[in-house]
């Protein structure tokens, strides 16, 4: 294996679909939990980016190979 | 006979076409003729769904107000999301979404798992009884909310004649009282839709093979054991998918709220769409209600991919 293959998937181990797509998932279910709960005004402010980082990150990383 | 007439229709067909217009498909590939049908499908799409949403999210920046076309637009960044992520009326509307979508969902899949368990033990009628509680799923939703607030009347609606035939404690004002209001929309969302949670706990159910329950039977397996290991795994990505898809469907909730408290009484039961309803076309305030819109999108944006998410590992 060549040092350009042995690089690939060094990096392939990094960027696998399946624990991102986990964290995007866990990003958005925060972010609408952030959203909906009654106890702080500063989460629900919050709330937005967090659920736009998680959708944005889940259609990046779903073209992550398997 | 048939064989000539079949001839001269294929012929027909075949010459209906004018000459230019067939030289000029007969010179497209195969790719360029799918795209050719699937254009005006695209276009409509774009026109109807795409344009309106990109606008939606240019107005959410600015003060645009639509019942006054002449005056400038401006400009304001994010302001108008400052102010909803701000504003403790907006977390009151979103919180009484959160509390209608969790109680609904949670009585749901009591009940929808219950009925689906009942309904798979093939008792005699059980196709009968499936439609009869399939019926309320199937109505609309004005027309429910209209008949509902007939029975929820506490002078002479059957809901109050009920609860007053169990304990004796007075005409029952469901729709006008602020503790009882946000209840009354839980009960009528949970007889219109827990058929659909039972309808999809029953494919579960009906998609378990026979043998995992006559090897649980040789193990000496109770009938807990049995529901906890083999019944719930197997029924849970249904279910998950259920949840998922009726709540994005509440958190979206309008028409039945609005048939039966109109968001009443004060804004007890005001949630998040009938306050965006209010804000962009009866206080007209284009730009702010488009903002609301806009996070009320991305947060629907943001479940329909957990729920795609779901789909995928229910299909595997």
């Amino acid at each position: 294996m060549n040092a350009d293959a042995q690089r690939q998937t060094g990096l392939m181990r990094y960027f696998r679909r399946g624990p991102w797509e986990n964290l995007a998932t866990a990003l958005i279910a925060l972010g609408v939990f952030m959203l909906m709960q009654p106890f702080s005004l500063v989460l629900f402010g919050y709330s937005l980016i967090v659920i736009l980082t998680g959708t944005i990150g889940f259609v990046i990383v779903s073209h992550f190979p398997e | 006979m048939t064989d000539r007439a079949a001839i001269s229709i294929a012929d027909r067909a075949a010459t209906a076409t004018p000459a230019q217009l067939a030289r000029r498909v007969r010179g497209l590939s195969d790719r360029a003729i799918a795209w050719l049908f699937i254009a005006p499908t695209i276009v409509l799409l774009l026109a109807i769904n795409i344009f309106p949403l990109i606008w939606t999210v240019y107005l959410s920046f600015t003060n645009y107000r639509a019942n006054r076309p002449g005056r400038a637009v401006d400009w304001v960044g994010t302001r108008n999301y400052e102010r909803l992520l701000g504003s403790e009326d907006v977390w009151g509307y979103l919180q009484a979404t959160a509390h209608f979508v969790s109680w609904t969902m949670s009585i749901q899949v009591v009940l929808g798992l219950g009925l689906a368990l009942l309904i798979n033990k093939n008792f005699k009628g059980a196709g009968f009884w499936t439609t009869i509680i399939l019926i309320p799923m199937m109505l609309s939703p004005a027309v429910v909310g209209t008949f509902w607030t007939y029975l929820y009347q506490p002078q002479t609606g059957i809901f109050s004649y009920i609860i007053n035939a169990f304990a004796d404690v007075g005409p029952v004002d469901m729709i006008g009282s602020p503790t009882l209001a946000p209840w009354s929309i839980i009960i009528v969302d949970t007889w219109m839709w827990t058929p659909y949670i039972m309808l999809l706990s029953l494919a579960g159910l009906r998609s378990i093979p026979d043998y995992l329950y006559e090897a649980a039977e040789i193990d000496r397996a109770n009938a807990w054991q049995k529901f906890w290991y083999i019944t719930l795994p197997r029924v849970l990505p249904f279910l998950m998918l259920a949840v998922l898809f009726r709540g994005i469907e509440n958190f979206k909730m309008f028409d039945l709220v609005v048939e039966l408290t109109s968001g009443g009484p004060g804004s007890i039961t005001e949630l998040a769409s009938i306050n965006l309803k209010r804000e962009a076309f009866e206080k007209w305030r284009t730009g702010y209600s488009s903002a609301f819109a806009v996070i009320l999108f991305v947060t629907v944006f943001g479940l329909g991919n957990i729920y795609v998410k779901a789909l995928n590992r229910v299909k595997q």
